[in-house]
Parts: C-alpha cells; structure tokens; sequence
C-alpha cells in the first residue's frame, strides 16, 4: 500500500473487453484486443509493452480523444464522453503554447473553469514550485530545456486536480540523466497529489522503478499478456534498480517483451490515432 | 502567385542584425548595398540624359533623376501631395481591412470544418484565380460609386494571399495542442481565441504582409481607370498631360508606400507574437 494510496478516494478506472480499430476501410486495423484492466484509485500503473502494441491507443481512449469499438470504459463508475480535465493527458513532447508563458500555460486549466486572474495565478505559482520551477512563471516554453518543459506540463495538467494522470512516455524523449531526475520528481509530486496515474513506458527500468503494478501487453493486437505487482518500498531511491529482485524482475520482463519469434517493429501510435487527423474527425 | 515575390524581396532588404559581433563587416555590406543603389542611379541618369535609343526600348521620354527631384519638390510644395495619399491610403486602408476581417474569419472557419469547406469552397476556387484588376470593369457597373468600386477591387486583391495563408495556418495547427487543449477543459470558443487563432497567427500575418502588397498593387491599377485623385491617378494623369518626370514620382511614392505598410504589418505582427522565434530568426 502506497501512502497517496491512503487519501485518494477518486481515479478508479474499470475498463471492461476493450477492442479498438484504428483507421477506415481496407486500412483499417485492430490496435487493442479485449483488454480488462482495473486500476484503484491513486495507483500507479505501467503499461509496458513494444511499440505500436496499441498502449498509446489505449490512453488516448481514456482520455478521450479516440472511440472504443467494443467494450466499455469507466472512471469512477462514469462513462466517458470526450476529453475532460479530470482525465489529464501528458504526451511524449510537450504540448505547451508556445504564445503563453509559462505561468499562463499552467494556469489555462483554470482559465477555462473561469477562475478570476489573481486567483488561477496564484495556483500556478504554487503548482510551478510543486514541479521545482519557481521563478520560470515570466518565461515562454521555447526557453525551457526538455526536463523543465514536461515538469511545466505535468505542472498544467495536475491544477485541474485530475482523478487519473495519463502519461504517454512523457521521458521518452530526455536524456537518461534527466529521465531519472524526472521520476524521482514524478514519484514525489505523485505522493503530494491524489491522483491515479497511467503511465504508459517501453523503458523497462522506467516501469519497474516507477509503478505499484506493470501491465505488460503484447504486439499488435495489444493484449495484456502478464500483471506484475511491485512490492518495493516507497519513497524509493535510485539504488533500487541494481539491488538483485529488481534484476531479477527487470529479466523476467526482458523475456516477456522479446519473445524467440521477434516480430518486426511497428509504427509507434499516439494518442489522437494512427495517423494525423484533421480535428472534425476526432471524437468530440 | 505573382504576390509571393514581392514578399520576399521586401524580405531580403533586411539587414541581418549581426552587426554588434562584426562592425566592420556590416559596415563593408552596408557600402556595398549603397555603392549598388549609386550605380543604378548613374546608369539611369546616362541613359535619361544621353537619351539612349536601344530600338526596343528608348530612353528619349524617360526623366533624369535630377528631373523627377524636381518634380517631387514641386508637387510636395504644391500641397496637392496630402489629398493624392489620403485618398489613396483611405482606399487601401478600406479594402484591405475588410479583407482582412473577411479573409482571416472565412480562413478559420474553412480551416476547421469541412462543412464550410464543402460549402465555401467551390465557389472561391472559381473565383481565385481571377486577377482583382479583370474585376474593374465589372465592378464599375456594379457599384453606384467609382470610390467603392475602387475598394471592392482593393479588397478582392487583398482577400486570397490573406484566405490561403489563413487556412494553412489553422490546418498546420499541431493536432497535439488541440487535443490538449480540450483535455484541459477549452470548448469550441475558447478553443479558437485560445489556441487556433495563436497559433495561426504567424502565417496569417504573412498573409496580411503579402495582401498589403497586392491590395497597393490593385488600388493603383484601379486609380488610372476610375479614380480622380489618388497616387495612381497621379501617375497616370501625368502621363496623358506629358509631364513625364511626375510619372517617376509616383512610381516611387507607389513604391514606398507598398514596401513601408508591409513592413508595419511585419513589425505589428513581431510585436504582437514576442513567442515567435522562427520569425525572428529569419529577419
């Protein structure tokens, strides 16, 4: 049991024989096959799996932004109908406004619940100190290094005190120095917030560090293929990832993702599809 | 589109603002642009003065550049000058403000549903590829006014260059900041005054730089038609009254005033989006 664990009462996600097509007609294609995953409230969860095995499909669903096919999706027993700021969404690169400082870009959940200026700030500034950024409220995003421009995202995303935090390989695109820092900063921030996290990574340390529960998925079709439960202790420390059951995890999952048959790799999917779409074509 | 080059040739008058880590050197490239504009003058005095015939083309009529001095100093006394650009900036300032409010709110739209785009679209690919000037004479028997009408002419230049760039600009919106966007809560409304409109903003200011261009280049032809006082008139009553070097003057006046509005539109739009960094990189 994990202590954010204790206090969130909210983000428990039931998805139910989940199948997702992708595309139309004779390009069409089954992303995700029958997927049941129960996710507590305040868990941490990492899907695992190799590129295009339809995890980003998966995410996107839940936040929204792509129709399920069959099956069924819940968060705390409510059906999904869109994006929603309870349901933040965090991609592989930031998707800052570029027109907004920072300080402006954290506060723009609010902005849209027309909180009033001095207030939505105020929030911003502590959310901006919460992700180690005090003092980088006046600057624009294209000032900020890559670490410092997802704490800013992950920063925008939590002032809306959303019930799951999906995150698509948010340090996939950092340098592995940077990528560490940033998950012992996800982990303390995840302490301090009540909120479930889906965290989807083909980083298997990155998994394995991170999650109170890997959910490891197979090639497309995406189905789970295996549950691991993480029983090491919070808040944990960087030597973590040397001691002998982490190796001893971390080979098991080696085996798992990189089967005798190794089939070729796929095109990575995002979130939004397979393919870039106009938006009148995304659900709304 | 023949727009285009006007755009980026007003682009390359820009000096590269490097000159605080080479002096010297902005200095050398700096007399080499004016050692360049002095020979052109020269070579247009000799030709103006010796009246070369070349048997294609003839000097005999062209004024020296002494003479269009003259001429400019004249008109500039006679004070005939103010009602010439008032009545021309007046034109242009209409035309290409409703071209621009129609312009950028038609781009959005076509930019973002497909419905308008099925529905708007048809008709104004008919209609682009008109030239605003084939529109004179139609427009004259339309309009009860050859002040309007001469409006309307500006406005249809005005229209395409600020259309097109619109609608490239909403349809290259990063989808992933649409969707974020709608993840943290914005609706329709707020999706465009918050993101779209931003993030278009760039390209519809090239679209504004480029229509401010065309927009002098319509008013100027519709002038030596219908108008009665305007620099385009100007220009051509001077050539039907033989005073020849005055045609040089307005040549140049169209010149200044086409290259300096186009240049506002640039500074406005630097001034208005300070985030833009591959705006200023590449001026």
């Amino acid at each position: 049991m994990t202590h954010a664990l204790k206090h969130a009462k909210q983000g428990n996600i039931d998805i139910r024989n989940l199948s997702i097509h992708l595309q139309q007609g004779k390009q069409m294609f089954e992303a995700l096959h029958n997927v049941t995953l129960s996710v507590s409230p305040g868990e941490f969860v990492c899907l695992l799996g190799p590129s295009g095995c339809g995890k980003s499909t998966l995410l996107g669903t839940l936040a929204g932004h792509l129709q399920p096919t069959r099956g069924s999706i819940t968060v705390d027993g409510q059906t999904l109908n869109g994006p929603h700021p309870e349901r933040g969404l965090v991609f592989q690169q930031h998707t800052l406004f570029p027109w907004k400082k920072v300080i402006d870009n954290v506060a723009f959940g609010l902005k849209m619940k027309g909180v009033p200026k001095q207030q939505r700030q105020d929030k911003a500034r502590e959310l901006l100190a919460l992700v180690g950024l005090a003092g980088f409220e006046q600057h624009y995003p294209a000032q900020l290094s890559g670490g410092m421009q997802q704490r800013v995202e992950i920063a925008r995303v939590l002032i809306n005190d959303p019930r799951v935090m999906l995150m698509d390989e948010p340090f996939g695109a950092l340098d592995a120095q940077t990528r560490m820092m940033m998950q012992q900063l996800l982990l303390d921030v995840w302490d301090r917030v009540n909120t479930t996290i889906l965290f989807i990574t083909h980083d298997i340390d990155e998994a394995l560090f991170l999650a109170d529960r890997i959910i490891v998925m197979s090639p497309r079709p995406g189905r789970i293929i295996e549950e691991i439960r993480l029983d090491f202790d919070r808040p944990r420390q960087a030597d973590l990832i040397t001691s002998d059951h982490f190796m001893q995890l971390k080979r098991h999952c080696l085996d798992l993702l990189h089967p005798q048959d190794s089939a070729f790799p796929l095109r990575r999917l995002s979130p939004l599809g397979a393919s870039p779409l106009k938006q009148s074509e995304l659900t709304s | 589109m023949d727009n285009s080059l006007s755009s980026t040739s007003i682009h390359a008058g820009h000096t590269p603002a490097t000159g605080l880590i080479l002096p010297w050197k902005t200095f050398a490239r700096v007399l080499t642009r004016a050692a360049s504009l002095a020979v052109c003058l020269v070579a247009w005095h000799y030709l103006a003065t010796a009246h070369v015939d070349l048997g294609v083309v003839t000097f005999q009529n062209v004024p020296s550049p002494a003479q269009v001095l003259t001429a400019a100093w004249e008109l500039l006394q006679s004070g005939k000058l103010v009602s010439h650009l008032a009545a021309s900036l007046l034109r242009v300032l209409g035309g290409f403000a409703a071209a621009a409010v129609v312009g950028v709110a038609l781009g959005l739209l076509l930019g973002r549903s497909r419905f308008a785009e099925d529905v708007l679209l048809p008709p104004l690919e008919v209609l682009r590829p008109i030239p605003a000037v084939a529109w004179i004479p139609l427009a004259i028997l339309m309009f009860a006014s050859s002040e309007v009408s001469m409006v309307f002419i500006t406005f249809t230049g005005a229209l395409f260059p600020i259309l097109l760039n619109t609608i490239h600009g909403v349809e290259a919106v990063d989808p992933r900041l649409v969707a974020s966007a709608r993840s943290l809560g914005s609706k329709r409304i707020s999706l465009f005054t918050e993101v779209i409109l931003p993030a278009a903003a760039p390209s519809i200011f090239t679209g504004l730089a480029i229509g401010m261009g065309t927009a002098w280049f319509c008013l100027v032809t519709a002038e030596m038609i219908a108008g009665q006082y305007g620099i385009g008139y100007y220009t051509w009553a001077s050539y039907t009254v033989q005073n020849y070097p005055d045609i040089v003057v307005g040549m140049l006046l169209i010149g200044l005033l086409g290259m300096s509005s186009s240049v506002l539109i640039r500074k406005l739009g630097k001034w208005l989006m300070p985030w833009d960094i591959s705006e200023r990189k590449s001026s």
